[in-house]
């Protein structure tokens, strides 16, 4: 079953190094798989590089998309670490 | 089959499997590795993650401790980057399937990512390829730091293939595991060539692709005489290699019965024939092949590859291990030699526009006259327990000799205040190598004990070529009859100042210059230890007349090939067999 939301990047720096890390982290926290689509781009959610190389700058527009039995879970908490910028700026 | 022609620069030839070393600072090679190497070959690759993640752990520390948790983060990212599992198994999927060598799978995938990162409009992402280059780098310097560990503790020879090898790399070389080695670059007079000589392994060097077209595992032939990098070769070249391997362990053989007999031409003139040396632990391998003493140590191996100034201690232990080594006989000491291709912290400080013509050896010891000091006083106080002599390099007027001479003295009166013993009749040589001392040699002869021609340096500088620029080297030539002139004319004129005379440059190891050395009446010929037998053999070989009449001839003569061809055609008449190497033979 796959669960699917939105998000908007909204700390000052977009996803950089350590955003990338965070983010990285929170996902892997889950089970699910979880990948992140900016447009037509699509890169696995528990992989720095690849969330690094989706040049998320602030403004940008992701869907968070995850499968699994913590799907709902696992988007809920990243959809707060964004929201939260990161605890960035 | 693939044949690359590169320098020789140390003779022999050696066939085994190929170990190829990697410079993190290169592109990769596209290599590939076999079948039953995967596993081996995926540990290696784990091991050099681990070893990355715990670097980055320690300067994650440091760096947070000094500057800030801000910074310090930095490197943690790093740190996640490696320990989170995708990116290692994306790189360990391409060593599986695609047999990539793991160097060459960790730049492909991280050279993927660079390229994302490069074409990014943000400027602040952007930036992040820098942290993207640094982590290539890490992973790569560790596989490739751990394949130079490995080359401690193989357990079959091989033969190496690097980028590079610095002198204290290779002197570091298992000789009975290393039984030859190839390289990207460098050149014949190179000090890695040196120490390749000196530990007669045979080495190819200034090959350009070495690395690129080489693969571990790889069936090499490494031909020092030729200069040939031949990979994976067919039944034919073997063979052939196989029967030329035969006659030189034969012709080796040969030259080694020699070496209990004197230098000493036909009509019973004798000659001494020394070694030369960088490091004390060659002094064995010189006396093996049958020189009488060492003829030119070259000090400045004890400056290079270390953070601080040898001190006094550092030069006298050496020193003194070489004197016990040679048990009575003779040691010349040059004092450092630093400068033009050979840096130091020291001497590095500042760049030269034109550093062959630059701060190198005497001038910059007069300059440094703290560390000269150190230098002369071990030297003196090691002559207390075997002959030696001291050898100033690169003496280019009277004042910097009286200058050098004086603060010998100095430090004499030093170690005479201290109640130091040293042999007081110590005696003072200078190189002749600036064509300034050459042209008028008579007061230097005067005002020294000996001369030790230094003909690598004369060359250069008296016909204005770079030999180690490729596009000019070939004019090269001690053979030039200026060259041979201005030998000539500082012989005659320590004759006239009994003042002993000799070579110990590449000349003196040139059976094709033998000959002519002898008739224009050199006392010493001091070489590398690999030609102390051939050059015995054509001293043995001559007489005294002869030579004579043969530098006579070379001196009513034109040009430098006039002077080779004829130095060369009876060269062979005396010698034959060290003409019949694979020289000219086709492959």
């Amino acid at each position: 079953m796959l669960s699917r939301r939105e998000i908007t990047i909204l700390n000052r720096q977009g996803m950089h190094a350590r955003p990338a890390m965070q983010l990285v982290e929170t996902s892997s926290r889950f089970r699910s798989n979880i990948r992140i689509r900016k447009g037509g781009q699509q890169v696995n959610a528990k992989s720095i590089m690849e969330v690094m190389t989706l040049e998320a700058v602030k403004g940008t527009l992701l869907v968070l998309e995850a499968e699994g039995d913590d799907a709902e879970d696992a988007l809920e908490a990243l959809a707060q670490l964004v929201s939260d910028k990161f605890s960035e700026d | 089959m693939q044949i690359l022609k590169g320098i020789p620069v140390s003779p022999g030839v050696a066939r085994a499997t190929a170990i190829v070393l990697d410079s993190e600072e290169m592109a990769i090679p596209r290599r590939q590795i076999a079948g039953d190497e995967v596993d081996g070959e995926l540990a290696r690759f784990d091991a050099a993650v681990q070893k990355s993640i715990d670097e980055l752990g320690r300067l994650r520390h440091t760096f947070s401790e000094t500057f800030g948790e801000q910074l310090g983060d930095i490197f943690e990212v790093h740190r996640a980057i490696l320990t989170s599992g995708p990116l290692k198994d994306e790189i360990r999927g391409l060593i599986r399937a695609e047999r990539y060598s793991p160097e060459y799978a960790v730049a492909t995938v991280l050279r993927t990512y660079s390229k994302k990162f490069l074409v990014m409009k943000d400027e602040y992402l952007a930036e992040r390829v820098q942290d993207v280059y640094d982590i290539e780098r890490r992973i790569l310097r560790s596989l490739i730091g751990e394949r130079r560990e490995q080359l401690r503790s193989l357990d079959v020879p091989h033969v190496v293939v690097a980028h590079n090898l610095t002198p204290s790399q290779t002197a570091a070389l298992d000789r009975e595991k290393v039984l030859a080695f190839a390289t990207d670059v460098g050149g014949r007079t190179s000090h890695t060539a040196i120490v390749a000589r000196a530990m007669n392994i045979p080495a190819v060097v200034g090959l350009t692709s070495a690395t690129a077209d080489t693969s571990g595992g790889d069936e090499l032939i490494i031909d020092g005489n030729r200069g040939l990098l031949i990979i994976n070769p067919d039944e034919r070249t073997k063979e052939k290699y196989h029967q030329y391997a035969r006659e030189a362990e034969k012709r080796e053989t040969d030259l080694t019965m020699l070496r209990d007999l004197p230098a000493v031409t036909k009509d019973g003139h004798e000659i001494a024939l020394h070694g030369n040396i960088e490091f004390p632990q060659e002094i064995a391998a010189c006396l093996d092949r049958g020189a009488t003493g060492i003829g030119l140590y070259r000090t400045e191996f004890l400056y290079l590859d270390r953070d601080e100034d040898p001190t006094e201690e550092d030069h006298y232990e050496a020193y003194a291990s070489a004197i016990e080594m040679l048990g009575g006989r003779p040691i010349t000491i040059r004092t450092c030699d630093l400068g033009a291709d050979k840096f130091t912290h020291v001497s590095g400080e500042t760049d030269e526009r034109n550093p062959f013509l630059g701060l190198r050896s005497i001038r910059f010891s007069l300059q440094h006259v703290d560390l000269f000091k150190t230098q002369l006083r071990a030297i003196l106080r090691a002559s207390a327990l075997g002959p030696v002599q001291i050898l100033f390099p690169l003496v280019t007027n009277l004042r910097e000799l009286r200058h050098a001479k004086m603060v010998l003295r100095d430090v004499r009166e030093d170690l005479e205040d201290e109640g130091i013993s040293f042999d007081r009749l110590i005696k003072v040589g200078i190189m002749v190598e600036v064509p300034s001392v050459a042209i008028l040699p008579r007061q230097f002869a005067k005002e020294c004990d000996f001369f030790s021609i230094g003909t690598n340096d004369l060359v250069q500088y008296t016909l204005a070529v770079d030999r180690l620029n490729e596009r000019v080297a070939s004019m090269f030539t001690p053979a030039h009859p200026a060259v041979i002139r201005l030998i000539s004319d500082v012989i005659n004129a320590a004759k006239t100042e009994n003042t002993e005379v000799g070579v110990c440059g590449e000349m003196g190891a040139d059976t094709v210059f033998t000959l002519l050395l002898l008739g224009l009446g050199v006392d010493f010929i001091s070489t590398s230890s690999t030609s102390v037998p051939s050059v015995k053999k054509m001293i043995r070989s001559t007489s005294m007349r002869q030579a004579r009449r043969v530098a006579a001839k070379v001196m009513t003569l034109e040009s430098d090939r006039e002077i080779m061809s004829y130095l060369a055609d009876l060269t062979r008449q005396v010698i034959p067999e060290t003409f019949a190497g694979p020289e000219g033979q086709e492959l």
